[in-house]
């Protein structure tokens, strides 16, 4: 089962629709600036938030480098704590337990806390397919799942849709689920927030089984913490009898003490502010205080051969924070669906490919989503080095080569459609390790520079669309070189050096 | 095999460039990030702390030992609360005579605390850079939901010894196994355009009483 959603074209498909919806763009353009000027406020309030950086992907590399030790501490913490630990090879396991469990309850109905490990695994729908009715009760969820949407931010899942068409979505839509919304809701944010919480109080106080995700697990203490702004979290944390998390095996961290980092890192680079509304943190399970029963699933899905990859590892740093999406002047401009998976913007197009082992023909078009600005990673408050994951998983796309794949150590082969790429490459290096057929092809190329078209033909027309054909000059650099200093002149022209088969002589570089 | 083995030997294998005889202490972790964000004085701390409190839509009051009890009522009576939820560690005597008390047991229902108006709490340590309150279900602060359900929340703060600094020195108080809320200002969303909207499904307002003896925080006692 893939990350990315079904049916979704590759992203240059998407974007070329999304890029053109005039409506969307206004929403992304400002939403982004005014959370960027946010984050950057919160963040100069911190004069050591370099090295608090430093200590985050720090942090996050130990538990990295040492996963299996953590998992089981863990593991060990949790059940001492009274909790019971499940693990998930994939979404499919996870979905299985998830269903199970509810089952054994008795009940039909759930309600959900902000999640993106039960997004990325389609929980919801495995859910509705088994009988079960999973509400989100987190605002941007709710107007996502009312409006029959994908989410398109990590952080504000909604962001692309605004006030006015929520309004509809709320006056259409929540009377199917529930609670109707109210008679004559205008687009006031402040009304339509009202809307949310009458909407969701019956279910909050009714509520028997609760589904979470988690920002962190604690090894030493088996903690749990979920951060969060609307107090939805704190809802399906503690009333119901029955909580159920379902989290990445990279979400854990060594110590109690290490949340002193994240707890500063996230909330100042997610939605800007010094600290998050609510953030609950939990250990197993409390006598009276909260669910009686508490299950944690821990779910792979992809991450382990995420973390085999040794430049793609660095992913799972990721604290989920979303500032990555806000900087991006190709999210900005395309939107979150055109990623096709519910990690859109810099993140998502590193981690969607590593989890879906590249499989699909969104995955192999996602690291070329970006233009390797940087802005990303010099955002990112776990220094992932996007730029660097996203060149290597190009390489990844177009060359093949070995990858571990469902934990095989498999030899993948170049993904569709670079063939003419691979070729040309191929026929370049080979060209540029033979200076004779090298300055044959140039002094051709001189002397019909001026029938060359200004849009190529054939598969290359694509790479025209977008780009102008570069001007070949009259003269080649070569020519230009010995035309002026004579052909004895201590020779980069290679042609003295180079045997009569041309082979394996290299340009003298001095 | 079982999911278990599978999934921790997919990272065993996984961490083949590992040296095995590395251990997680070993990988380099540099805490050179400050303990502190500047120096101040305990008022000073506590002055930032109800700054923030407030830049977050917090009500912020200030209040002694002795005039407490006057102080919540006051509070109470503003809002127009009838009744009011308090753990079993709050004092009797915080509370005005004329309002329904209700002190929390495990048999109250969430539907039950949904028909209180207000709850009245202690905390366990206030963060001042953050402008946090964190709950950690004491005596004084009861079961999680008791400050979650009813709609206006009164949350008593002892100045200075309740009140650190940062969020490093928040968590060395702090002990994990008990169930902890970290509040900052009343629940909000930003859910819709990015407007922030205060009051979402925790308590819409949120008042917080600094309470310090007389004259604690006179410019000469720093």
């Amino acid at each position: 089962m893939s990350v990315t959603y079904l049916g979704m074209p590759p992203f240059p498909e998407a974007a070329e629709t999304s890029t053109r919806d005039e409506r969307l763009r206004g929403n992304l353009r400002h939403a982004t600036r005014t959370i960027r000027n946010k984050r950057a406020g919160a963040v100069a309030e911190l004069a050591d938030w370099s090295a608090l950086r430093t200590a985050g992907a720090q942090v996050k590399d130990r538990t990295l480098r040492h996963l299996d030790h953590y998992l089981e501490q863990l593991e060990a913490s949790v059940t001492a704590a009274g909790g019971t630990v499940h693990w998930a090879v994939d979404a499919r396991e996870a979905n299985q337990i998830v269903t199970r469990l509810v089952r054994e309850t008795g009940e039909r109905e759930v309600v959900k806390v902000k999640s993106m490990a039960t997004q990325e695994i389609g929980l919801n729908e495995a859910l509705a397919r088994a009988g079960i009715s999973a509400y989100e009760t987190d605002l941007a969820e709710l107007i996502v799942q009312l409006g029959d949407d994908h989410p398109s931010h990590i952080l504000v899942p909604a962001i692309h849709r605004n006030r006015g068409e929520i309004r509809d979505i709320f006056r259409k839509r929540m009377g199917r689920w529930g609670r109707p919304a109210p008679e004559g809701l205008s687009d006031r944010p402040a009304e339509l927030a009202e809307a949310a919480r009458l909407h969701l109080r019956e279910k909050f106080l009714n509520a028997k089984v609760g589904i979470s995700g988690a920002n962190f697990m604690v090894a030493e203490s088996g903690t749990l913490v979920v951060v969060e702004s609307e107090g939805n979290g704190r809802m399906c944390l503690t009333l119901p009898e029955t909580l159920i998390s379902v989290v990445g095996i990279e979400k854990v961290v060594p110590t109690w003490r290490d949340l002193e980092v994240f707890l500063q890192l996230l909330p100042r680079s997610s939605t800007a502010e010094r600290m998050n509304p609510y953030t609950s943190t939990w250990t197993g399970t409390t006598d009276s205080d909260g669910p009686r029963d508490f299950h944690l699933v821990l779910l792979d899905n992809g991450r382990t051969d995420t973390l085999a990859d040794r430049v793609g590892r660095q992913t799972l740093r990721c604290i989920r924070c979303s500032a990555c999406l806000n900087v991006c002047p190709v999210y900005e401009r395309a939107g979150g669906h055109a990623y096709g998976s519910p990690y859109p913007g810099p993140i998502g197009a590193i981690l969607t490919p590593q989890l879906d082992s590249m499989e699909t023909g969104l995955d192999a078009s996602l690291p070329y989503a970006s233009s390797l600005c940087g802005a990303c990673y010099e955002m990112c408050p776990v220094a992932i080095d996007i730029p660097e994951v996203l060149v290597h998983l190009r390489e990844r796309v177009v060359q093949g080569g070995t990858a571990t794949v469902r934990g095989q150590r498999t030899t993948v082969r170049p993904a569709k459609g670079h063939a003419a790429e691979r070729a040309a490459m191929r026929a370049a290096s080979w060209t540029f390790d033979h200076p004779r057929v090298l300055r044959t092809g140039e002094g051709f190329a001189a002397r019909a520079r001026r029938l060359m078209p200004r849009r190529l033909p054939g598969p290359g027309r694509a790479w025209t669309d977008t780009r102008d054909v570069p001007q070949v000059p009259a003269e080649s650099f070569r020519d230009w070189w010995r035309r002026t200093r004579g052909p004895s002149a201590s020779a980069p022209a290679g042609d003295s050096t180079t045997g009569a088969d041309g082979t394996g002589q290299r340009e003298d570089t001095r | 095999m079982s999911s278990r083995e599978t999934v921790l030997g997919r990272v065993r294998r996984a961490l083949a460039d590992v040296p095995r005889a590395e251990r997680p202490e070993q990988t380099p972790l540099d805490r050179a990030y400050l303990r502190v964000h500047g120096r101040r004085s305990p008022r000073e701390t506590a002055k930032l702390l109800a700054a923030h409190l407030t830049d977050y839509r917090a009500h912020v009051h200030h209040s002694t030992p002795e005039s407490l009890p006057e102080t919540i009522a006051e509070l109470l009576a503003r809002r127009g609360s009838r009744s009011v939820v308090t753990p079993a560690g709050v004092p009797q005597e915080w509370l005005p005579m004329d309002v329904e008390q209700v002190r929390d047991s495990a048999t109250l229902t969430p539907l039950d605390l949904d028909a209180v108006d207000s709850v009245v709490t202690g905390c366990a340590v206030a963060v001042a850079e953050t402008g946090t309150l964190v709950l950690d279900a004491s005596a004084d602060q009861g079961r999680r939901r008791i400050t979650l359900v009813p709609d206006h929340h009164i949350c008593v703060v002892r100045v200075p010894e309740q009140v650190v600094d940062s969020v490093p020195l928040a968590l060395e108080r702090l002990d994990p196994a008990r169930p902890q809320t970290w509040i900052s200002g009343p629940s909000a969303t930003s859910d819709i355009e990015l407007d922030r909207v205060e009051g979402v499904h925790g308590p819409r307002t949120l008042d917080v009483v600094l309470v310090g003896a007389q004259g604690w925080d006179a410019p000469d006692a720093t």
